[in-house]
């Protein structure tokens, strides 16, 4: 089970849950069970995120891979100048 | 770690190998037009039948529109279109998308580039016209007549706060907060990063340093004003010209605001004078357009550098409180800080970012940052070089530099004793990937900058900033010429020598010289989607595509020697511009170089391409410490920087040149942000200094020579290991400047800029032994 | 309303070209002859991106009426080249990468080589001062005060 960590705002639509172990293999699955589980979620949040696999940052990637032992947080999407 | 399906591996391992083209200083393939005067820029193109376009913009920091009469400016001669806010539809309520490097809620966007129900700041375009010349569209601007309702107006974050403030936005709900039913607010969002518990943190210390700053909002200030020529057909199909950071991500909103398919607005990139971040937005290109379609003919715009000052970016001036807590040994126990940005009139600051970045260059047990997003009557704010970092750094650093002296330590051995390295809890959340913090502290430390004895006065101070960095869409093709050159097309704008960097990639992936490779950057029909230059990214993202295209075509060009030989494409290999046959065919056959495949290439199978499309993950993330001696003018309260030095992670530097350019041009700019560049308003929130003669962005002869150290320590998920670099280099001169102030005064400065009228009045304060001045 | 009717010289060529009163010489340049290598940064003469020389004395092409300019030899960014061969300043400022955006460049070309006409041994002071009314916002300065002292080198030797 991947740790799986809500920060910034997301904890507000999660029945203030900021952590919990999910059984995911990619970005996408995550996103999909976090929806069902959380339904207060927006609906365009996975938009509004960066996901931190093991320290390595993802935007917008479905396919990206979560192993049992990762440690993913859930970010504010980083832009830049 | 590297996303191994999506980043090539390339020839590029790291660093510790010796390249051709990699790390050499190569004349940059843009350069000569660009000092003969031929490099097109955003206003240099000429369309035949071409109109002028111009805006009208508010007087007023907040206003009600009650109405616009434009018909005599309609019926001047010469006139070819007037547009309003009823030229633009309106776009639905609370629907974000993802455009580029953000969401971007087009409600908003609409608004902001023509007001519609009120002007919300000081410059908020009202109304715009097309007309044969400048001087008829300047009279016909002169005739539209507008019916304000003046409102009472807010530009400080504090006071936008409190209730009782005048309203920005009345239907704004504060994200991240509770909200009384019906009461009305300008706070956007409320945002929370962090872990541990700062009191138990604070318990442990044995000194706590606690300190409220403020930061006034500060322009990108590039060179070359906003530009676009838009043409419009009488079928709907559209081209623009533009000075943008990003084509793509301009097209999208572009498109959207009138309603276009994407694929009928071709969108071309001009040369672009500077962006910084503050061209990654639209303003003058959906009227330019919307007047074009109105006019049938191409129109146009250029802005004033008062209308830069007054309707463009600046980045979010701030309120800020930092409170750290360390043992007697120099160890931080505990870091908390609340950070208050200026959004100007629409929800946006970078607040989020500056509060993940605040504290980010120590490893913490117990760190907590509090931010809010806060609406004012002043220009939406646009990104700035590592937008919100430099001004949640500024205060963290200042108290970090405080709190070593407190307890007689040395800022950067503090620094280093609290250190992040991989694997580090990040003050935001995750653990650190590869990263060169110590590293760059250790340079700093080592430097004989560092080392050297102060004149008689002067003030030393040092500070360290991170920055993220990002990847994103990225597409690349390279295209075969029949001599073997090879033409490199990109999507990404080049702000200061990435067609050099790519370029530099794809000759030494494939073993030619750099003459060999032309590069350009191509329309939005010309490749598949390029999310903007920003974020660092072009040689990080860039990099990838270009390594990925290079062993694209490298695949087709074996494969094209293995027919010509008649062998199995396995026994073939690339090494230095040619194929080699391997496995016992090496006798009989000689190497086939490119310019031979390129010749018979009709003949084994057509034109040959190489192309590669990414969504670039895991850019490194980079750190930077600055070293900075300062001499005052105690008569004047003038603040000189008499010597900087910049050391910073740069993974690894494909054009060390142009890697140095980017820490000198960071450092300067927050020269600037440090002792000079504020926004200033009047009572009515009128900007007061809209030129660059009050608003003073440091001058060649007020900065030193910027020493540079480059720190390489590889970013594994890039073939060549870079990391970005553009905008570490801003985050840490803020603070660096303070302490050398506060190291040759004693005193500890709060307030940004550090102004000779503010340093002359605190010296003059010191007098009657305060310590702190603001 | 009518327009001056003003013969000069630009880049060795004599010019005619007609201008209203309020016209400046850069908008001159820019729109009407088409030489847009001179840059409209700030219209105030503040930025120096529209550095050009009337003869031999610098100024910024903004702050000049076109209509002052008749009979006089004005150089612009596109004549320092010598046909196919690069001014000594425009190849340093490639070799030093003394430019990053590129837009200032001009300018900043301009105003060095009429330095480097009156002084061929500036200190790095002398540079500083005299290039401080052109704005760069990207390169911090640093490698542009140096293409100019090694050109300076190049030129004396």
């Amino acid at each position: 089970m991947a740790r799986i960590v809500l920060t910034g705002n997301l904890q507000l639509h999660t029945e203030g849950v900021s952590e919990l172990e999910l059984d995911v293999n990619t970005i996408r699955q995550l996103m999909r069970q976090l929806s069902t589980r959380y339904p207060g979620l927006p609906a365009d949040f996975e938009d509004e995120v960066a996901v931190s696999i093991d320290g390595t940052i993802y935007q917008d990637d479905w396919f990206a891979e979560i192993a049992p032992d990762s440690e993913v947080h859930l970010l504010p999407r980083i832009g830049g100048g | 770690m590297t996303d191994s399906n999506k980043t090539p591996s390339g020839n590029g391992t790291g660093n510790g190998k010796d390249y051709k083209w990699v790390g050499t200083r190569a004349v940059r393939p843009d350069g000569v037009d660009k000092v003969t005067g031929r490099a097109k820029f955003g206003a240099d193109l000429h369309l035949p039948n071409m109109l002028v376009g111009k805006v009208l913009r508010s007087p007023h920091a907040h206003a009600h529109i009650r109405s616009i009469d434009t018909s005599a400016a309609e019926a001047l001669s010469g006139v070819k279109a007037v547009i309003t806010r009823d030229d633009f539809s309106d776009q639905p309520k609370g629907a974000v998308q993802p455009a580029g490097e953000m969401t971007i809620n087009y409600r908003d966007m609409v608004r902001n580039v023509m007001a519609r129900e009120k002007a919300l700041y000081e410059g908020h375009a009202i109304a715009a016209v097309a007309a044969v010349d400048a001087r008829i569209a300047a009279k016909a601007l002169s005739l539209i007549k507008v019916d304000f309702e003046v409102l009472p107006h807010v530009i400080d974050p504090v006071a936008a706060m409190e209730s009782g403030a005048p309203i920005i936005q009345e239907d704004l709900m504060t994200e991240g907060m509770e909200q009384s039913p019906g009461a009305m607010t300008n706070i956007a969002k409320r945002v929370e990063f962090g872990h541990g518990d700062v009191a138990v943190g604070f318990a442990e210390a044995d000194v706590v340093i606690e300190r409220e700053f403020t930061t006034q909002p500060v322009h990108q200030a590039y060179i070359e004003p906003h530009a676009c020529v838009a043409s419009m057909t009488e079928d709907g199909q559209g081209e623009l010209w533009l000075s943008t950071q990003g084509h793509y991500v301009a097209r999208g909103h572009c498109a959207t605001l009138l309603g276009l398919d994407v694929s009928k607005l071709r969108v071309q990139a001009s040369e672009i004078g500077g962006g910084f971040g503050g061209k990654t937005v639209v303003y003058l290109e959906p009227l330019a357009l919307a007047l074009s379609r109105k006019a049938c003919q191409p129109v146009k715009m250029a802005m004033t550098r008062e209308e830069v000052f007054r309707a463009t970016g600046p980045t979010s001036g701030a309120h800020l409180w930092v409170k750290v807590g360390a043992t007697n040994d120099g160890r931080i126990t505990a870091a908390d800080a609340v950070l208050k940005y200026q959004a100007g009139a629409f929800p946006g600051s970078p607040v989020a970012q500056g509060a993940q970045c605040a504290f980010a260059p120590y490893e913490l047990n117990h760190v907590r940052t509090i931010g809010y997003d806060i609406l004012v009557n002043r220009a939406k704010v646009a990104a700035y070089r590592a937008p919100g970092a430099p001004i949640a750094e500024y205060a963290t650093e200042s108290v970090m530099d405080e709190i070593a002296g407190v307890i007689g330590m040395d800022p950067l051995e503090f620094r280093l004793k609290n250190a992040p390295k991989q694997g580090s809890q990040s003050s935001y959340g995750p653990k650190f990937p590869v990263i060169g913090c110590i590293e760059t502290l250790e340079a700093a430390r080592d430097h004989d900058h560092y080392q050297s004895p102060l004149k008689a006065g002067q003030g030393r101070g040092v500070a360290t900033g991170y920055w993220f960095n990002i990847g994103g869409q990225t597409s690349a093709t390279l295209n075969l010429s029949e001599d073997g050159s090879v033409a490199l097309v990109l999507g990404t704008v080049d702000v200061g020598g990435t067609r050099a960097s790519l370029s530099m990639m794809a000759a030494e992936e494939l073993g030619i010289d750099l003459d060999k490779v032309r590069p350009m950057i191509g329309d939005t029909s010309a490749l598949g989607y390029n999310m903007l230059t920003g974020g660092s990214r072009v040689t990080f993202a860039g990099g990838i595509a270009v390594v990925g295209a290079a062993q694209d075509l490298i695949g087709t060009l074996k494969d094209r020697a293995a027919k010509f030989w008649d062998i199995p494409v396995d026994d073939v290999e690339w090494a230095e511009g040619e194929a080699r046959a391997t496995n016992g065919y090496t006798d009989n056959m000689q190497p086939l170089s490119l310019q031979e495949i390129a010749k018979d290439m009709a003949k084994t199978g057509g034109p040959i391409v190489g192309a590669h499309s990414i969504n670039a993950q895991g850019a490194g993330p980079s750190f930077g410490t600055h070293v900075v001696d300062v001499d005052v003018d105690r008569e004047t309260g003038r603040v000189w920087v008499t010597r900087y030095t910049v050391v910073q992670d740069a993974g690894k530097a494909i054009h060390p040149s142009y890697v140095e350019g980017q820490y000198q041009g960071g450092a300067v700019q927050g020269i600037g942000w440090a002792l000079n560049e504020e926004y200033i308003y009047d009572d009515k929130g009128r900007l007061e200094n809209a030129g660059f003669l009050d608003y003073r962005v440091p001058v060649c002869s007020d900065v030193p020579m910027i020493d540079t150290v480059i720190v390489e320590v590889a970013n594994p998920t890039h073939p060549y290991g870079v990391r970005g670099v553009g905008e570490t280099p801003i985050v840490p001169p803020m603070a660096a400047i303070s302490n050398a102030l506060a190291n040759a005064l004693g005193i500890r400065f709060t307030d940004l800029p550090m102004s000779p009228p503010r340093v002359l009045a605190a010296i003059k304060a010191a007098n009657g032994d305060a310590t702190t001045a603001s | 309303m009518a327009k001056y009717h003003i013969t000069t010289r630009i880049n060795g060529d004599d010019v005619e070209f007609l201008c209203a009163p309020e016209q400046t010489l850069l908008d001159v340049l820019r729109d009407d002859l088409r030489l847009t290598g001179s840059k409209e940064g700030c219209a105030s003469g503040d930025c120096g991106a529209c550095s050009v020389t009337i003869d031999g004395r610098l100024v910024c092409s903004c702050l000049v009426l076109a209509a002052e300019v008749g009979g006089q030899e004005i150089e612009t960014i596109e004549g320092m080249a010598d046909g196919d061969r690069l001014h000594p300043l425009q190849q340093k400022f490639l070799d030093f990468a003394a430019l990053q955006c590129g837009v200032c460049t001009p300018g900043f070309l301009i105003a060095a080589k009429a330095l480097l006409d009156r002084n061929s041994n500036p200190s790095e002071t002398e540079v500083r001062y005299w290039l401080a009314g052109n704005l760069c916002r990207c390169t911090g300065y640093d490698k542009i005060v140096r293409a100019v002292l090694d050109t300076a080198a190049d030129m004396r030797d």
